[in-house]
């Protein structure tokens, strides 16, 4: 089985969020950058798979030069190969069509990327990206098994989960549940060391429409402080809740 | 030419964030001099979506399409869309509604924006101002494609009254094989409990509840506001909690209009999933716990003691209102 999975190079989340250029680009200066925690879970379940049943596993991310240390990692954690489309992610049907390009390229059966990137929050690349290459989907998955080609998924749906069976060729949009947070692997010496030596092959993007812009940010207004109520006079919480908020 | 719907329902109902993407279309087709056509599928009582805007309604019955199916739904949708001439396609950011959209949009060969949280900026170019970076900042996108697809946020918009008159017509799509190739086998649902996508008040706790035995007031303050209940990410680490319940960052958001949170700090990764709710309470005994700097109003106080005060005021104040 080959395994490809897709990575966004994203802010850590502890990061302040401030705009630049008249308000046009994400300012990017003194911000950690990290792979997409949803893609991290995908990740280590594709190890899995490689330590249990002998898969293949390479990781593809969309992006300039800069995304190179957090590429680094993925293979430092133990992914076998590592392509960069190089390219700005600035639309998410873009890039499915980039990624489509390398899974068309390396023959993949299943295709791992997060739900959604925690910077953009689109989740849109996996399911375009499924379509696009004609291979099943599921979204928001947090289990998943595969037995020659035959798949069983788990789904997280509104107020529950449902169990699915489909067969590879397959995309899954991941997330928490393939694997759980204390499963996570942090890279350690030997797994850095070997990295260096891993290929990360730098390719061309192809042509490919945007059919979304984004025009301007702007941050949520500033939140006024917080109105504290006695914990002897619970009640006044209640006329708060009802008169001013007007929320019950 | 008309404004497309994708409209919810569960066992025949319709969903709450059906109303609600129908009033937003219904914005849109008037800002576009059109009119709202929406999309059923098995569903009973068609006409109450005319309440709200829709002046046609696209009535898919199929036995095949009585559970969700990502790919048969988009590409009965997509069938739908080409009938009508639908340029602007208007969902909501349910999980159903999140798997097909970029299914449908690579359909359509349309542009896809989630998480719309007003009316477009502007129709000519089309505009829309959606949240970004989890709640840290919103973009004003543009759509520049022919279609556009369009993810409304859940609660941004609200529900409102738009009264027309629905005229249902009968639709059947042709689906194919490979629509189902992706099968549902069980759906394991919690029966009889708001869901957090759909609950307009989300009671959450924290590890200050000290222990699973401890979530028997949770429920019952959720119970007596009528909303759904949720945890933070320790709490479903540690296996106090089921996983469908954890909100934040790595698990469900939440864009409810009333959050409390007891006992909960307010991590960073999890004000990131809930600060898209418009108003949030923090009950914690710690004065510098994080989220009172993002709350509205907050309880320092013991939990164990400020939420079965919280209980008893509410049940008075509903027997009031009642």
């Amino acid at each position: 089985m080959k395994i490809l999975i897709c990575i966004s190079n994203v802010p850590d989340t502890t990061s302040k969020i401030n705009f630049t250029e008249g308000d046009t680009k994400f300012d990017t200066n003194g911000v950690q950058f990290v792979i997409n925690p949803n893609d991290e879970f995908g990740l280590t379940r594709a190890m899995w798979f490689k330590e249990k049943q002998g898969a293949t596993v390479h990781v593809a991310t969309v992006g300039g030069a800069q995304t190179e240390p957090t590429i680094r990692k993925a293979l430092a954690i133990g992914a076998d190969e590592a392509i960069r489309v190089n390219a700005e992610p600035t639309d998410g049907f873009y890039v499915a069509k980039q990624l489509a390009e390398v899974v068309k390229n390396g023959g993949y059966d299943l295709v791992i990327a997060g739900r959604e990137s925690i910077d953009y929050n689109g989740g849109m690349v996996p399911g375009m990206l499924a379509t696009l290459l004609d291979m099943n989907f599921v979204n928001t998955c947090i289990g998943l098994e595969i037995d020659g080609t035959n798949v069983t998924a788990m789904r997280e749906i509104d107020g529950g989960k449902e169990k699915l069976s489909t067969s590879l060729p397959l995309v899954i949009g991941g997330q928490k549940g393939l694997v759980e947070e204390s499963d996570l692997r942090i890279p350690n010496m030997r797994g850095i060391m070997m990295a260096r030596q891993k290929a990360l092959n730098v390719v061309e993007p192809v042509e490919a429409a945007k059919p979304t812009q984004d025009q301007k940010f702007d941050k949520p207004a500033a939140k006024g402080p917080v109105k504290l109520v006695d914990a002897d006079n619970v009640g006044e919480l209640v006329d708060l809740l009802h008169n001013e908020a007007k929320v019950i | 030419m008309s404004v497309l719907v994708y409209t919810e329902s569960f066992k025949g109902k319709f969903k709450k964030n059906a109303f609600e993407v129908v009033s937003y279309a219904y914005k849109v087709a008037q800002d576009l001099g059109t009119s709202v056509t929406a999309v059923t599928f098995n569903a009973e009582n068609d006409a109450e979506l005319g309440t709200y805007g829709v002046s046609k309604v696209l009535k898919i019955v199929d036995d095949q399409l009585a559970t969700f199916n990502a790919k048969a739904y988009a590409d009965a949708l997509a069938q739908a869309a080409q009938a009508e001439g639908a340029k602007v396609i208007v969902l909501s950011t349910s999980a159903d509604s999140k798997y097909l959209a970029p299914i449908l949009a690579t359909k359509l060969n349309a542009g896809f924006v989630p998480n719309v949280v007003a009316a477009p900026d502007s129709t000519s170019p089309f505009v829309v101002k959606r949240t970004a970076f989890s709640n840290k900042g919103f973009a004003h996108t543009e759509i520049s494609s022919d279609i556009k697809v369009i993810g409304v946020s859940n609660n941004a918009f609200g529900v409102v009254e738009n009264n027309t008159s629905a005229n249902v017509e009968s639709f059947s799509p042709s689906l194919s094989e490979g629509d189902f190739a992706v099968k549902s086998v069980e759906v394991d649902r919690v029966a009889g409990k708001v869901t957090i996508a759909d609950a307009d008040i989300v009671v959450s706790g924290g590890r200050g509840l000290k222990g699973p035995e401890n979530w028997g007031m949770i429920e019952e303050l959720a119970d007596v506001l009528g909303a759904a209940t949720a945890c933070s990410k320790p709490v479903s680490d540690l296996g106090w909690r089921p996983h469908g319940e954890h909100v934040g960052q790595t698990g469900k958001p939440v864009a409810s209009n009333l959050y409390i949170a007891v006992g909960i700090s307010g991590a960073i990764q999890h004000l990131a999933g809930v600060s898209a709710s418009k108003v949030k309470v923090v009950i914690n005994n710690d004065p510098e716990a994080p989220f009172f700097k993002a709350a509205d109003y907050g309880i320092v106080g013991d939990a164990f003691e400020v939420v079965p005060k919280l209980i008893e005021k509410l049940k008075e104040f509903k027997a009031q209102n009642a």
